[in-house]
């Protein structure tokens, strides 16, 4: 006989998990870190290489100062403390991705450490402690040949382009986060989604986790609620998308508790995500612990940023997502849970459509209401979307004067979308406007009147309430487009 | 006395994918003793208010303006390499063993 497996809930309720994120993030400079390549996404394979990105006998690095700024940013936009002299390190491996045998990182002198970021989660602030915050090089892309579809076990040889070798990385890393109980998987997604949106405020990555541009390893440990001690985490690398953070920890959850269940062990290890089915198969074991063998990075000289250069970036830091959400809140008037639904760039969409003129609450009615639905239909991000801030504060204002109601409203919007010009132009094109004219409604009141004598007669009687049958056939009469108030006034004024 | 052994010898080989066979092992071992012994003599002089040098000169922050320069042209550099298919580097299975 088998058991059936626990549920979430269940083991949950026997376990506590403690994470952990690691997150890099390729910085969006024109150049790469240590050369002048171009870092432009999507080109030739090896069209963007040099003696410096390919370890070339007797090429240098130098820094780009605008990489190392951006990474001051993040680390002051996560109130860590910027080291005031630190410098790069060697991690030395054999791997085909890097052509130099090793990696330009840091090791025990990262640029920042100690921050810390609050995420919001349906009203409740988790702190997530960042450990560090440092600067390496991305590695190039190898491609597996002859190996079941693409994959490095059986390829019989690989292709590399060194594109992306080279390009900034900084990787950022949480302390470990206990205390969240069955939310974790949440958490990890709140945060990871907060990192983004302060990486896409302070404007240094395009942080598209599709392209790669963000990246995350997830690390998970489970022990019992009453034990004093951590369990032996795992890492689950290979998680590319926010939905993926929090499945890959849930998945994480429930195999390690079945596996402890069962009177197992868990396996120090690095495990691999799969998109398709949400779960993930080990990878390399880490019993025999890679020897790095780090050492300092002779070819570059330390770094030591000024205490007034430190200031002067932190002149320049964007109000933070966080800072701003609270701002438009209250501003708006408008409940936690109303704007945690909110990403920043839905937040950006609604601020631009109050600033043309709509009221808060019917701008963030649209964008996160009929705007999304079809956003999500679409498979698009909502700023996608072929409709702008200033054509939906339009439609606000038509619906708002009378001029059309909710359903035409949503009409004039499919003619938006496709194309049709602004909502004004729209309307008067398709003929959305609200018939509200009295002579062409009582032909149509009459009309339904006389079609339903037994209703009519109701409400001759007083049952008031009746009256919205007709209404109904008078709406459906003008395929939506009278003025329903105006409609169920005709109706009464005839009936009583 | 050596103060590194036959098999610190044989794991940093390991490391660096060098083939050393059991008699240069000995040999390296002795070798590199003499070398660690003459460094760390540095060690004797180094007192407590020198911190370790890792860089020769005094000088930090040498950076560059992100402004982007030509690469190199893509026929020139794989034609470097021993092998190449499809403008990309060449190179032999990674994984030895079957999973």
């Amino acid at each position: 006989m088998t058991l059936a497996a626990p549920s979430y809930d269940d083991v949950l309720a026997r376990y506590a998990p403690v994470i952990g994120l690691e997150t890099h993030v390729e910085l969006g400079t024109a150049s790469k870190m240590f050369c002048g390549c171009p870092t432009e996404f999507g080109a030739e394979p090896n069209t963007q290489v040099c003696p410096v990105c390919l370890g070339l006998p007797g090429a240098l690095p130098v820094a780009n100062a605008a990489a190392i700024e951006a990474t001051i940013r993040i680390g002051l936009a996560l109130h860590c403390s910027i080291a005031s002299w630190c410098r790069f390190a060697r991690k030395n491996y054999f791997y085909p991705d890097m052509p130099k045998n090793f990696q330009i990182s840091q090791y025990d002198e990262p640029l920042c450490t100690d921050g810390w970021v609050d995420v919001l989660l349906s009203g409740d602030t988790y702190r997530i402690e960042i450990e560090r915050v440092h600067l390496e090089e991305d590695t190039g892309k190898s491609l597996h040949v002859g190996g079941a579809t693409g994959r490095i076990h059986g390829a019989t040889h690989s292709l590399v382009d060194y594109n992306r070798a080279g390009i900034p990385l900084v990787e950022i890393v949480t302390k470990p986060v206990t205390g969240t109980g069955a939310r974790a998987p949440e958490v990890a997604r709140a945060y990871v989604t907060e990192l983004r949106d302060i990486l896409r405020a302070l404007g240094v990555s395009d942080v598209r986790m599709e392209q790669g541009s963000l990246r995350c390893d997830v690390n998970t440990s489970l022990s019992p609620l009453d034990s004093p001690v951590w369990g032996t985490r795992t890492e689950t690398k290979n998680v590319n998308s926010l939905r993926s953070v929090e499945r890959a920890v849930r998945s994480e959850i429930l195999r390690q508790s079945t596996v402890l269940d069962g009177g197992g062990r868990i396996t120090q290890e690095t495990r691999h995500f799969h998109e398709n089915t949400g779960q993930s198969t080990p990878g390399r074991s880490k019993e025999e612990a890679t020897d790095y063998r780090y050492f300092p990075e002779p070819d570059l000289v330390p770094l030591a940023p000024a205490e007034e250069w430190i200031g002067q970036l932190r002149g320049t830091l964007p109000e933070l997502p966080s800072a701003r959400r609270a701002r438009l809140q209250e501003a708006w008037g408008m409940s936690a849970p109303e704007m945690a639904a909110a990403n920043a760039g839905a937040l950006d969409l609604i601020e631009a459509t109050v600033a043309a003129g709509a009221p808060p609450e019917d701008a963030r009615k649209w964008w996160l209401g009929e705007l999304s639905r079809r956003a999500n239909e679409a498979g698009e991000e909502l700023a996608a979307l072929a409709v702008t801030p200033t054509q939906v504060a339009e439609l606000v204002r038509l619906v708002a004067s009378g001029a059309i109601n909710d359903k035409l409203a949503r009409q004039a919007l499919d003619g938006v979308l496709a194309g049709e010009g602004d909502p004004g132009a729209v309307v008067e094109a398709r003929g959305l406007a609200v018939v509200s004219d009295s002579g062409a409604l009582t032909v149509a009141v009459d009309a339904a009147i006389a079609a339903a004598p037994e209703v009519a007669e109701k409400i001759r009687a007083g049952k008031v309430a009746a009256a919205g049958a007709l209404v109904g056939a008078v709406m459906k009469a003008t395929r939506g487009q009278a003025d329903a108030q105006r409609v169920r006034d005709l109706i009464l004024e005839r009936l009583t | 006395m050596p103060s590194i052994s036959r098999e610190e010898v044989a794991y940093l080989a390991k490391l660096a994918r060098l083939a050393v066979t059991d008699e240069e092992l000995d040999t390296f071992a002795g070798q590199l003793d003499i070398i660690i012994g003459a460094v760390a003599r540095v060690g004797e002089v180094a007192a407590d208010d020198i911190p370790p040098t890792s860089h020769a000169v005094p000088v930090v922050n040498v950076l560059r303006p992100d402004v982007i320069r030509p690469s190199l042209d893509r026929d020139e550099v794989l034609a470097l390499a021993p092998a190449a298919e499809g403008g990309r580097f060449r190179v032999p299975r990674i994984l030895d063993e079957p999973e």
